[in-house]
C-alpha cells in the first residue's frame, strides 16, 4: 500500500484512540471527585500531567480546576491532544486516505467529529458522563466496524499497530497519574481512600470487572501487575504491545522471533521485556521510573516505524515525525 | 401536498406543461407528491441534509478559508428525463464525443482540418488550452478524451442545446451516484413503481474503459487515480471513484520516475503505475515539461507518456478542443470528419475575434451573454440584459482589448423543475451534465448532473455560485 496511506491510516486509528483515552481519564476523574468532595479538588492538576501537556496547559489556562481542565482536554482547538483535536486530526488523515476505507469508516468517524464539534458545550459539561459516554461508544463503533468490514491487510494492520501503540502508551499514563498524586503516606495505604482511587485507575480502563475475576480484592501490586502486565486483558500494555508487534510482522512477512527492520527489533524487545517482567519488580524499580524508560522505548518505536514505513522521501526537517506523538517528555 | 399553486411563470418546466398539467414523464411522480401529507416533502429534505452531512459529501469552495468545506446542497424533488428524448441525447452526444476526439488527434498530427481551412489556424494556436508539448503524441487507441461531461441546456423552445464541452477533468460524477443513494435512503417511497435507469455501475464502466487504453501488453494495469489533495474543489470526488474502483488515490508525491516507468512509493518499495486517470490540470502534470512552479505533478511524466509507458487520462492537450471558440465550429468539424449534421444543437454563438460578429456583439451587449473563452465553473461570465450600464462598459472595453477572449450567445431561457423554497415548490432553472466514458466504444451513462440555480430567477448554476443539484431520472 501506499507509505502515506500506511502513515494516515495509523495516525486516524491513534488519534481515535487517543480521544477515547481522554475521555476515559475524564469520566473517571469526574467520578472520583464525587466520591471524595473538596479534599482532592487538586485532583485535576494529574489528569493534565497524564497526557503530558502541562506546559500548554499552563499557557493556556493557568491553574487547575474542573472546568479548565475540562475544556482543555475536550473542546480546545488550541490543545492538540484535546477529544475535539484528536477527531479533526483523525477525520482529516481519515479524509486524505478516504478511497481505502470502507464508507461506513468514514461516515462514522465523519459524525464521531461533527456530534464533538457541533456538542453544546454547558450541556455537556452538566452531563459529561453522558457525553464522554457517547465518545468512547462512537469509539468503539469505529473500532468495531473496522473489525467486520476490513480485510486483514496492510491497511488493516496498520491502523491495529497504531491503535495498540497508543493504547499501550495511555494505559501507562493512567498508571502515572498515581505517582503524581495518588501516593499516599503510608499510613494511607489500604484505607478506603486508597482502595477507591486504585479502583478508578482500573476503571478508567475499564478494568475493575476483569481484575476482580483474576484478582478479588484490589493490592496496589496486583492493579500495577494487572494494567501492565497481564496477557489476556485487551487493555493491559502487554496485551497491547503484543497485538502491535503482531500486526508488524504481519506487514514485514517476518517470522516469530526474527525481525528484518529495527522497527521490529525494538518492539521485539519490548514485548519480551514485559513477557518477563513481574509486578514485583516494576515496584523495585519504582513505578514512576519503570514508566519512564517505557515511555522512552515506545517512543523508539514510534520512530521506528515512521522511518521503515512512512518517511519514504528525505524530509526537510531532518526525519522528524510528521505527526504528534503523545507529547510526553 | 398542494401543487395547484405552482407557476410554470412562461418558461419550460420539466415538470408540468404550459396550462400546468404534468407532463407525461413526470405524471406519476406529481401523484406521488400531491399525496404526501403537508410538511411531509420539508421533513425528507431536512432527512436528506443530513444524511449528505454525515456522509460528509462536500466541495471546497475557493476564496474562502483553504480547506472550508461545504455540504453539497441537495433538492430531493427529482429531474425526470423522458427515455425517448435521452436516446436522442446520447446518440447526440456520441456523435460529438467522437468528432472532438478526431479533431484532437487531428490537430496534434496532420492538422488536416485547418489545412483544410475549416477551422482557422489562428484559433487553434491561440486557444490558452493548445499545449505545443503535445504535438505529435498518439495516445493508446487514439482516445484523448476518456471521460467527458458536456453541459447542455434545455431553451424555452423545449430542446436540447450543447452549452459547453468539458473535455479536460469534468467532475461532478460521483454526486449523480451520490444523489441517487440519498434519494434511495431518505425517500424511497418516491421511487416505487417507476422504472429508473440506474446510474451505480458508473465507477465499474470507469474502471473497465481505464484498463482497457493501458499501455499495450499490460497484464492486469495498475489503474490509480492522481489527485491535487484535500484542498481541492472536487476531492470528495477523486477519493469517492478511487474508493469505489478499488484503486490508490495518489498525490504527485506519492509517484516517482524510476528505470523510465511511472512508479509509487509504497510500504513495499516501489510499484509500477500504468494508468493515471489525473484529475489536475494539464500544466501541473510535469515541471519539467509544463510550468515549472508546479509542485502536484510529477517530474519526467511527460516522458515516459511519450514513450507510451503509462496512459494519462484524459490525455493532454484536450482543453483546445473545449475552447469556447472552437466551440462555435463543432458542427463543421462533425460535418467534416462524419459527413452528418449534429444530432445536438450549437447554441448560436459569435466569436468576438471574427470582426463581423464583434460588430454585432458590441452592438448588442445589453442582449447577450458574454463569456470569456478560457474560464470554467461560471466565473467572468456577463449576462447582458442583467448588467448595469457600468458592467457592460468595462465588458466592452475587454472585448476590444482582447477579442480572442471571448464569445457571446443569446439569452437562453433555461427550463426549470420545482424546487423545494420554505415549505412549497417554485420553479428553478437547471441545466444537464451527462457522463460519457470512451475506451473500446463511447458509453453515456443513461442520467446526469442535474445542476439547479437555488436563487430566484438566477442562470449560474455552478455550485461555487450558488447552485444546488438535483437526482436526475432518465426513465427506461
Amino acid at each position: 500500500m501506499l507509505s502515506r496511506v500506511a502513515d494516515s491510516v495509523f495516525w486516524l486509528s491513534r488519534y481515535v484512540e487517543r480521544a477515547e483515552n481522554v475521555a476515559r481519564f475524564l469520566d473517571v476523574n469526574m467520578h472520583m471527585t464525587l466520591d471524595l468532595g473538596d479534599s482532592v479538588s487538586q485532583q485535576w492538576e494529574p489528569l493534565v500531567a497524564t497526557t503530558g501537556d502541562n506546559e500548554v496547559f499552563a499557557e493556556r489556562h493557568g491553574r487547575a480546576n474542573r472546568d479548565s481542565v475540562w475544556q482543555f482536554l475536550t473542546f480546545d482547538h488550541k490543545n492538540p491532544n484535546s477529544i475535539v483535536s484528536c477527531l479533526y486530526s483523525a477525520r482529516e488523515n481519515a479524509r486524505t486516505i478516504r478511497g481505502s476505507l470502507p464508507s461506513e469508516v468514514w461516515e462514522e468517524l465523519n459524525k464521531f467529529y461533527l456530534f464533538v464539534r457541533g456538542a453544546d458545550v454547558p450541556n455537556a459539561l452538566e452531563n459529561t458522563t453522558q457525553f464522554l459516554g457517547e465518545v468512547k461508544r462512537y469509539s468503539q463503533l469505529l473500532v468495531g466496524i473496522m473489525e467486520s468490514l476490513m480485510s486483514r491487510n496492510e491497511a488493516w494492520h496498520f491502523s491495529r499497530m497504531g491503535r495498540n501503540l497508543e493504547r499501550a502508551d495511555k494505559t501507562s499514563r493512567i498508571l502515572d497519574v498515581k505517582y503524581f498524586i495518588l501516593l499516599p503516606t503510608t499510613s494511607e495505604v489500604g484505607t478506603p481512600l486508597d482502595v477507591i482511587q486504585w479502583s478508578a485507575l482500573l476503571k478508567s480502563a475499564s478494568a475493575l470487572e476483569m481484575y476482580r475475576r483474576v484478582r478479588g480484592r484490589i493490592a496496589p501490586e496486583h492493579v500495577v501487575g494487572f494494567l501492565m502486565l497481564d496477557r489476556d486483558f485487551p487493555r493491559s500494555v502487554r496485551y497491547c504491545l503484543s497485538r502491535a508487534e503482531e500486526s508488524l510482522r504481519a506487514v514485514t512477512g517476518s517470522s516469530e522471533g526474527t525481525y528484518q527492520l529495527k522497527a521490529e527489533k525494538l518492539l521485539g524487545r519490548l514485548r519480551s521485556d514485559f513477557e518477563f517482567t513481574q509486578s514485583s519488580d516494576i515496584i523495585q524499580a519504582g513505578l514512576h521510573e519503570f514508566i519512564d524508560h517505557f515511555q522512552l522505548c515506545l517512543n523508539e518505536v514510534d520512530a521506528a516505524i515512521f522511518n521503515s514505513f512512512f518517511a519514504t522521501q528525505p524530509v526537510a526537517n531532518g526525519g522528524e515525525q510528521s505527526q504528534s506523538s503523545s507529547t510526553a517528555e | 401536498m398542494r401543487l395547484a399553486n405552482y407557476q410554470t411563470d412562461g418558461f419550460y418546466d420539466e415538470m408540468f406543461d404550459e396550462s400546468g398539467i404534468p407532463r407525461p414523464r413526470a405524471d406519476a411522480l406529481a401523484k406521488r407528491l400531491t399525496a404526501l401529507s403537508d410538511g411531509e416533502l420539508v421533513r425528507r429534505q431536512k432527512a436528506a441534509d443530513l444524511t449528505l452531512l454525515n456522509m460528509g459529501i462536500t466541495f471546497a469552495v475557493y476564496g474562502h478559508e483553504a480547506g472550508t468545506e461545504k455540504v453539497w446542497p441537495f433538492d430531493i424533488v427529482p429531474r425526470i428525463v423522458d427515455g425517448t428524448e435521452f436516446d436522442t441525447i446520447q446518440r447526440g452526444l456520441r456523435q460529438r464525443i467522437f468528432a472532438l476526439n478526431l479533431f484532437i488527434d487531428d490537430v496534434y498530427n496532420e492538422q488536416r482540418i485547418l489545412k483544410d481551412g475549416i477551422v482557422p489556424f489562428e484559433l487553434v494556436f491561440s486557444a490558452s488550452c493548445y499545449l505545443e508539448q503535445c504535438v505529435g503524441l498518439k495516445p493508446p487507441g487514439g482516445v484523448w478524451c476518456h471521460v467527458v461531461g458536456t453541459d447542455l441546456v434545455r431553451d424555452g423552445d423545449g430542446k436540447f442545446y450543447v452549452l459547453e464541452d468539458n473535455l479536460r477533468c469534468p467532475s461532478g460524477v460521483s454526486y449523480v451516484i451520490e444523489n441517487r443513494e440519498v434519494m434511495k435512503r431518505t425517500f424511497p417511497q418516491i421511487f416505487g413503481g417507476l422504472r429508473i435507469q440506474p446510474v451505480e455501475d458508473y465507477p465499474e464502466r470507469l474502471l473497465e474503459t481505464l484498463q482497457h487504453v493501458a499501455p499495450p501488453n499490460t497484464q492486469s494495469p495498475n489503474v490509480v487515480v492522481l489527485t491535487p489533495g484535500i484542498y481541492n474543489s472536487a476531492y470528495f470526488e477523486h477519493s469517492f471513484l478511487a474508493q469505489q474502483m478499488g484503486v490508490e488515490l495518489v498525490e504527485g508525491s506519492d509517484l516517482v520516475i524510476s528505470d523510465g516507468y511511472v512508479c509509487m512509493r509504497t510500504t513495499r518499495g516501489l510499484q509500477r503505475v500504468d494508468v493515471i486517470y489525473r484529475r489536475i490540470d494539464d500544466t501541473f502534470l510535469d515541471p519539467k515539461c509544463f510550468r515549472p512552479d508546479s509542485t502536484l505533478g510529477v517530474p519526467g511524466l511527460m516522458e515516459v507518456y511519450r514513450k507510451g509507458r503509462v496512459t494519462l487520462a484524459n490525455a493532454p492537450g484536450t482543453g483546445v478542443a473545449d475552447d469556447k471558440a472552437i466551440y462555435a465550429y463543432v458542427p463543421r468539424i462533425i460535418k467534416y470528419y462524419l459527413g452528418e449534421d449534429p444530432i445536438l444543437n450549437n447554441v448560436p454563438t459569435h466569436i468576438c475575434s471574427e470582426q463581423d460578429d464583434l460588430q454585432y456583439v458590441l452592438r448588442n451587449l445589453s442582449k447577450l451573454v458574454i463569456k470569456p473563452t478560457n474560464e470554467s465553473g461560471g466565473y467572468g461570465i456577463v449576462i447582458g440584459p442583467r448588467a448595469t450600464a457600468e458592467e457592460l462598459a468595462k465588458c466592452a472595453d475587454q472585448i476590444r482589448a482582447n477579442p480572442r477572449n471571448y464569445i457571446a450567445q443569446p439569452m437562453l431561457a433555461l427550463s426549470r423543475v420545482p424546487t423545494i423554497v420554505d415549505d412549497h415548490l417554485e420553479g428553478r432553472h437547471v441545466d444537464l451534465r451527462p457522463y460519457m466514458l470512451y475506451g473500446k466504444d463511447i458509453f453515456v451513462l443513461p442520467g446526469g448532473l442535474t445542476r439547479v440555480a437555488l436563487r430566484k430567477g438566477s442562470l449560474i448554476v455552478n455550485s461555487s455560485q450558488g447552485g444546488g443539484s438535483k437526482d436526475t431520472w432518465v426513465l427506461a
